[in-house]
């Protein structure tokens, strides 16, 4: 099997022409399954777009973007929805429906995939919830949970497609030093568990022990890693 | 990079198994959504709400229009009739000459060919003595031409002298007569100037042209209508002999009578007077224009409301997308949301239109009523309004955009 997430030659820009801003510029990079990557570096560092590249969030502008086996450079809308619904995604706020409960909010994730029933769908959404330990909470409605159990909901729901690969935002930025830490952990176990290779953009220094690997990004360049002993 | 073109099946699977979820799922997200906010859900329904009984009680005030205008047309028992050309509604007719009627007997298929003289005078209320503009109907009581309940067993009464029936549904302005007459039997009551004396009740209806109707016979029309000379009639009724061929009788009519009449069937005399109010007033247009004035009234508060409800959670349809939804399944949800809204709204407006229906027709004695029809015809508008309120507030989907979320 190839490996997940294959990027090679990748440039961004904002704008056109003479306005046009390069945020990415000749990224490579490369995650093999089943690895944790952890992406770093100060906010305007073109990690995002990145993401949203990887994420098939953004068209490819030049340059090679391949996940999960396809090819994301001049993919069309359609295929990248499809790419879209093999990857799960966890937020930096936890962007549940509001009006869904818990557990169906994570059933929102299965929705996309055919073959299952309403029944099995709410089963397999409870037992994500319960990995996350969130059991008996199901029924509750995001407004009635803490910050750290949201963000719960949103791993549980990312990963309750069982999805190639996953990619996460700064997950932990809207959350306090516990129940950050307690998230991410919790992400790593089930990704590792599921074998599911995960690109994580954060800069909080207290989850940077979660990672195989971790890659800084400055001024739009993945900057080598010796560099990074000096970075907090 | 070989192969990396084709999609596994996992990714080129439709959202959902089985062909029924394709609809349900996004109706039920839709319906979750809008059960979320009951405040906004009540007021999206009362604008619906509204729409409708507005659209409902204009149709139905535009019905009851062109029912009553007609109604007398209608309830009369003839097949044919002759009308001066120029003659644009009943209650402004033109004369023609009366030997007109003697001429139409000459064809074997007429059986009976009865003048009709109509006119307005001023009633004087037999309670209060105030004035107002009744409709005279005079022609042969004996022909059988008109078909007004009530008007059988009066047709011996209203041959003596100064003897008139009175329209029981008339709008009360003219006094409660049917009181009257049930306590003190035949009276007199003042009509155009003369005294007449009421033997009886007939069932016609006001209409839009005529508060109010009176029945006598042709000689005692023209008692009152004294300055109109006899050799000029409004109408004439005609009856064919039984099994008759209408169209044909009409067409040797046609033939046959000068250009000062016109022949008409009586579905054609009543299409006719129809026209005159819907073309030849505003009354048809404005109540068109009322109904879309509703229509559109609705249609900005659903758009409101679907656009507020995009709009305030925009983040997490972004996130939707970004999860693998379309933008087509979003936009199913969106429809699916306004076509909830036209249902939920149309039920409970059915329910008040009926029941106003009831109310406004007892108070402004038209004959309002719900029909199967108007209703379909109703919830159909509804739908449509519903459904453009959903297409342009879908607009606001594509502000959703995942590549923003992070």
């Amino acid at each position: 099997m190839s490996d997940p997430v294959i990027a090679s030659g990748l440039n961004y820009a904002y704008g056109t022409g003479d306005l046009a801003r390069p945020v990415l510029r000749d990224i490579d990079l490369t995650l093999a399954p089943g690895e944790i990557v952890l992406l770093t570096g100060p906010s305007g560092s073109g990690k995002t777009t990145l993401l949203t590249l990887i994420g098939a969030l953004r068209a490819v502008q030049s340059g090679r973007c391949q996940v999960l086996g396809i090819d994301l450079a001049g993919a069309t809308e359609a295929r990248r929805v499809a790419v879209r619904r093999r990857i799960g995604f966890i937020f930096q706020s936890h962007n549940l429906l509001g009006f869904l409960t818990a557990r169906q909010n994570v059933a929102m994730a299965l929705e996309l995939h055919a073959g299952l029933t309403e029944r099995e769908r709410l089963v397999k959404a409870d037992r994500m919830l319960e990995a996350v330990g969130l059991g008996d909470r199901g029924g509750d409605k995001p407004a009635r949970l803490s910050g750290g159990q949201r963000q719960r909901v949103s791993v549980a729901r990312a990963l309750a497609g069982q999805p190639g690969l996953i990619l996460a935002d700064e997950p932990t930025a809207a959350l306090d030093r516990q129940s950050g830490g307690d998230v991410v952990r919790l992400l790593r176990d089930l990704a590792k568990r599921q074998g599911v290779p995960t690109l994580l953009v954060t800069h909080d220094p207290r989850i940077l022990d979660v990672a195989d690997r971790i890659i800084a990004m400055e001024d739009g360049r993945i900057v080598p890693a010796n560099d990074l002993v000096a970075s907090p | 990079m070989s192969g990396t073109l084709a999609l596994p099946g996992q990714a080129t699977a439709t959202p959902a198994g089985r062909p029924l979820d394709h609809a349900w799922l996004p109706l039920r997200l839709a319906w979750r959504q809008l059960r979320a906010e009951k405040a906004r859900l009540s007021a999206a329904i009362a604008g619906v709400m509204f729409a409708c009984v507005l659209v409902f009680m204009q149709l139905g005030f535009r019905a009851a229009l062109f029912d009553s205008a007609t109604a007398l047309l209608a309830s009369m028992r003839a097949d044919i009739f002759l009308m001066h050309p120029l003659t644009t509604a009943s209650f402004r007719p033109e004369t023609f000459p009366r030997s007109r009627a003697s001429q139409a007997l000459a064809l074997p298929e007429v059986q009976a060919a009865v003048p009709i003289y109509m006119a307005q005078a001023s009633w004087r209320n037999p309670e209060s003595g105030t004035r107002r503009a009744v409709q005279m109907i005079g022609f042969d009581t004996e022909a059988g031409v008109m078909g007004f309940p009530g008007l059988a067993p009066l047709i011996e009464t209203l041959k003596r002298p100064d003897t008139l029936a009175f329209d029981r549904r008339s709008r009360p302005e003219f006094g409660n007569v049917a009181k009257l007459l049930a306590e003190r039997g035949p009276f007199q009551v003042q009509v155009g100037g003369r005294m007449m004396e009421i033997s009886g009740l007939v069932d016609i209806g006001p209409s839009f042209g005529a508060d109010g109707n009176v029945v006598m016979s042709e000689v005692n029309f023209r008692r009152i209508a004294k300055d109109r000379a006899a050799s000029g009639v409004d109408l004439v009724a005609i009856r064919l002999v039984p099994n008759a061929d209408r169209d044909a009788a009409v067409a040797r009519l046609r033939q046959v009578m000068p250009a000062d009449v016109a022949v008409l069937s009586q579905p054609e005399l009543v299409a006719h007077e129809r026209a005159y109010w819907e073309n030849g007033t505003p009354i048809g247009f404005i109540f068109a224009f009322g109904s879309l004035m509703g229509l559109i009234v609705g249609m900005v508060i659903v758009y409101q409301i679907l656009f507020s409800d995009i709009a305030s959670h925009l983040r997490e349809y972004a996130t939707l997308k970004a999860m693998g939804y379309s933008n087509f399944y979003l936009r199913r949800v969106v429809l699916a949301a306004s076509l909830l809204l036209a249902l939920l709204g149309f039920v409970p407006g059915l329910g008040l239109s009926t029941l106003l229906y009831g109310l406004v027709g007892k108070s402004t004695f038209l004959p309002l009523g719900m029909t199967a029809s108007r209703a379909l015809g109703v919830f159909a508008m509804i739908f449509g309004m519903c459904t453009a309120s959903g297409l342009l507030a879908m607009r606001k989907l594509r502000d959703a955009n995942p590549a923003d979320m992070f």
